[in-house]
């Protein structure tokens, strides 16, 4: 290791690195009972009867529960309420549960949840979306009355007549498949009802906020008599929310119908059964080019499988609205984008969140139209992509924050030496394996844009002796939100990070900030801290400028000590102390508003996300002449992340936003057979080893965003949604074949 | 090695006597549930990730796959072994904490394990054997090359005691 370099920080690595941490099965309670989930076979079929008494009779169990028990709404959802946390009147796909078994042990519960009965009458299989929406076709909700979910339209200027001008006209279909988010640790809960009445939830989510919303209206409870507490979590990638919240619920149930603490930990195959996944994508693109190169219209119809239950499915394909052009200037654009319900698992939010489908297909199309156009992939990029004050296709100016999306593309292009290694690729030549390089690149709004409400609290309490707690609405999903805004809280106010401890975080002391989902953690979280170190300050400089000779603005936190213009300094906890002596708390609740967009859902205009990031990322390959096999020799990525708050963390959001990208290019696919899984463990489900992966080169760009407090942006999400399309289009200039459908690696 | 005593197995130092119900379980589930150890994780009960890797006789071993019968008499290091009595970190754990090798943590003890396991018998490595060593322990957060800096740092730092 360079000496010179940075020694890595998080607050919770020593824990972690000797095993202290605890996770939530790690945790034990005295009279726990543990909890499992009843299946059946079936993958649409309407309930007739759960017969669950023999299961009762087992040895060791204490309660068998079904629909009938939920003493408040059995429905859940972040949309739509169309989840039934247990099966009551029909099962809509092949991971509904129909029961849970609580037992005193696991494998008492194990034995006899194989014992509950589900008799049911088959009904038709909705499998195929396009299918689903046929007039007459059965449906997964009758109550809805058709398969649709959403419908998200894009429409800007005049198509036909963008179409009518260019010269050059591609059309291409694509598809992507079911990918699973293959978090290390499965779902997992552990509830107890406390003597004050409140159910106190452990779990492994990364919203804490709708877990508590779930498990109290589940148990017809108010939100004050449920806290949900922060716990250690081993990974989520946007795939712990609905799921993990419905785990927790039904094992909160548990432990109210029982009175005693209980645990529910996931198998492996259950967590894949039964937990949503990255929606696989049919998309059709038309794209028209001028005579000059540039991109006149665009024309796209994608449809994405839903599954059996809504869940985010109209916020996951409103940003592959959004971002249906990739970061390019297109005059004229005509889309849509379907949900669509079928008895598949239900998909939902993964890293990328709609973006690395749409990325997959338009990276390959600029590409195609370049070609046809007479053009290279990187001049037609150049002559095309969004600049300072370019507009996008949903209208909005891009303005009030560093557009540098050439930035980081000429930083690739020059970093691997782009052009000359193009010029070596095989193109399906030569006596050896194919050799070839390709690049990808996007741009993505940040945060939550106009989805909703998109705000976030953090409270900051200095203590008597200077020491400071940290609270805020922002999970810890193993990315290290918690460390970063430790560092941006010990640099607002001028102490060091050891003064500070982050408490873990509970519903009921922060208000409700939201999910900590859409790389919104860095943003939203430490805008939140940034406005609540502000106050402190204000309130510390208050009480000593007086003795210090100056006004309270004028006070420099630094060192650990409050400063004057003229020298004269009072330390930080003596500061703190003079606020206590007066009656006063240096105490501050932070909260941060994501500025103002608007959006225009009929014709799919507005100003989406309130600022953007750009990346851009290249790969290396070869393939195996004869056996098709892909080896990445090398991969970059440049990401414009506004601010650098914690850079080991930060580096590891690059290689392993990359790694994961990588495994959705090159193998990665959840494969079904007649609406069941055929993946159910990672025997079956491949992702990425160590030796899949090259040595990766990060370049890391700093344009700080005037629109977030810290100044930071994102990192989480745009490190992962372009390794695929790199892939993709590098696999085309070393084989001369384009793959229109994901994953690649290999010959089919 | 001493011939394996039917009725003991040593787990960081110290010898536990076992009865006939232990030895029927799954390590992992022994470790876990009756000596608190839940260092070493379940990640997929079929021995391919390697979150439950512990060291038996300072070779790796999926404890999610072996029964408690099959390792008496020896001598197993969990990811709580690891470091000195006195709480002192293992170069290697201080590595994977200075490297940004950590994320989630959930595959970290398997993963310091196999690594430690791996730099007894290589003390040197390239980074390509670096990546080779640790290509049957799952991570999904890391992308694996901060892992590989870590294990190539912990070489160097004690290569430089010597």
């Amino acid at each position: 290791m360079d000496e010179l370099k940075e020694k890595a920080w998080r607050n919770d690595a020593a824990a972690k690195v000797t095993g202290r941490t605890r996770f939530t099965d790690d945790i034990k309670l005295p009279g726990l009972l543990h909890a499992v989930p009843v299946y059946s076979d079936f993958v649409h079929a309407r309930l007739v009867d759960i017969d669950t008494a023999a299961a009762a009779k087992s040895r060791g169990v204490v309660r068998v529960i079904t629909a009938r028990d939920v003493p408040g709404n059995n429905r859940c959802g972040q949309i739509l309420k169309d989840i039934h946390v247990l099966a009551d009147d029909k099962i809509r796909y092949h991971g509904d549960v129909a029961a849970v078994v609580v037992a005193e042990t696991r494998a008492q519960a194990i034995a006899a949840a194989r014992r509950v009965r589900v008799r049911a009458e088959p009904l038709p299989e909705i499998l195929d979306p396009e299918a689903a929406l046929a007039p007459g076709a059965a449906l997964v909700h009758e109550e809805r009355g058709t398969n649709l979910i959403h419908r998200h339209v894009i429409r800007k200027g005049d198509a036909i007549g963008g179409f009518a001008e260019s010269a050059h006209i591609v059309e291409q279909e694509f598809r992507t498949p079911f990918v699973e988010h293959a978090y290390l640790e499965p779902e997992a809960a552990l509830c107890r009802v406390r003597d004050d009445g409140v159910v106190e939830v452990r779990g492994s989510m990364q919203h804490p906020y709708s877990t508590r919303r779930f498990v109290a209206e589940f148990l017809g409870l108010p939100l004050a008599r449920v806290e949900i507490v922060g716990t250690p979590m081993g990974g989520g990638f946007g795939g712990k929310d609905d799921t993990a919240a419905i785990v927790c619920a039904r094992t909160a149930l548990a432990a109210l119908l029982t009175g005693r603490p209980v645990k529910m930990t996931y198998e492996r195959e259950w967590s894949m059964r039964e937990s949503y996944k990255r929606h696989p994508y049919r998309l059709r693109y038309r794209m028209g080019v001028g005579a000059d190169g540039l991109i006149r219209a665009v024309e796209c119809r994608i449809v994405a499988d839903g599954g059996a239950y809504c869940s985010t499915s109209p916020w996951v394909t409103w940003r592959s609205t959004v971002q249906c052009c990739g970061p390019y200037v297109v005059p004229h654009v005509d889309g849509e984008v379907l949900s669509v319900y079928t008895n598949h698992v239900f998909t939902g939010a993964m890293r990328g969140f709609g973006s690395p489908q749409v990325n997959f297909a338009v990276e390959q199309l600029v590409e195609i139209a370049a070609e046809k156009a007479g053009l290279s992939g990187v001049e037609f990029r150049r002559r095309n992509m969004v600049r300072q004050g370019s507009t996008t296709v949903t209208g909005q100016v891009l303005e009030g924050h560093a557009v540098s999306m050439s930035e980081v593309f000429e930083r690739v292009l020059a970093e691997c030496g782009y052009e000359t290694k193009l010029r070596r690729s095989s193109q399906g030549r030569g006596e050896d394996d194919y050799y070839g390089i390709g690049l990808a690149m996007s741009y993505r709004g940040v945060s939550l844009g106009a989805e909703g409400t998109d705000v976030c609290a953090a409270v900051v309490s200095v203590q008597f002796d200077g020491s400071v707690l940290l609270e805020a609405g922002i999970h810890e999903n193993g990315q290290g939100a918690e460390s970063a805004m430790i560092l941006l809280l010990a640099e607002e106010l001028g102490v060091d990070r050891s003064r500070i401890v982050y408490r873990r975080p509970s519903t009921s002391a922060v208000p409700d900030s939201g999910t900590t989902v859409a790389s919104r953690a860095t943003i939203m979280g430490g805008g939140a801290v940034s406005r609540a170190a502000a106050s402190i300050r204000l309130q510390m400089a208050g009480a000593v400028a007086t003795d210090l000779g100056c006004r309270p603005e004028e006070v420099c936190f630094s060192g650990g000590r409050l400063t004057a213009p003229g020298g004269r300094d009072v330390g930080f906890a003596e500061a703190a102390q003079r606020l206590y002596r007066d009656q006063k708390y240096p105490y501050a609740l932070g909260v941060f508003q994501a500025p103002h967009v608007d959006w225009k859902e009929s014709c799919g205009q507005g100003r989406a996300y309130f600022t953007w990031v750009y990346g851009c990322q290249a790969v290396e390959l070869t393939v195996g002449r004869r056996s098709g096999r892909i080896r990445l020799l090398n991969a970059w990525a440049a990401h414009d992340v506004g601010r650098a708050v914690n850079r080991a963390a930060l580096l590891g959001q690059f290689y392993g936003g990359m790694a994961m990208g990588a495994g959705y290019g090159l193998f990665e696919e959840v494969a079904m057979s007649g609406g069941r899984l055929r993946s159910l463990n990672y025997d079956t489900y491949r992702i990425p080893r160590s030796t899949d992966m090259p040595d990766m080169t990060a370049i890391v760009l700093e344009n700080r965003d005037p629109l977030s407090p810290s100044g930071a942006k994102s990192i989480g999400e745009p490190a992962n949604e372009l390794m695929a399309p790199a892939i993709a289009n590098a696999y085309y200039h070393a084989t001369g074949r384009r793959r229109f459908e994901l994953p690649i690696g290999g010959e089919k | 090695m001493k011939p394996a005593d039917p009725n003991t197995l040593i787990v960081n130092g110290r010898r536990l006597r076992l009865t006939a119900r232990d030895r029927r379980k799954s390590l992992l589930t022994f470790l876990r549930e009756d000596l608190d150890l839940t260092g070493a994780k379940r990640g997929c009960g079929i021995g391919v990730c390697g979150a439950c890797t512990v060291l038996a006789d300072g070779r790796p071993l999926r404890a999610c796959r072996t029964r408690v019968a099959n390792v008496l008499g020896r001598s197993l290091t969990t990811i709580e072994g690891l470091a000195a009595p006195d709480g002192g970190l293992n170069p290697l754990q201080q590595a994977f904490i200075d490297n940004g090798a950590i994320q989630c943590g959930y595959c970290t003890p398997g993963m310091v394990l196999t690594a430690h396991a791996f730099l007894l018998k290589h003390p040197q490595p390239t980074r390509v054997e670096a990546r080779r060593a640790i290509a049957a322990n799952l991570c999904r957060c890391t992308g694996y090359q901060q892992v590989i800096d870590a294990i190539m740092a912990a070489a160097s730092c004690c290569r430089k005691k010597e």
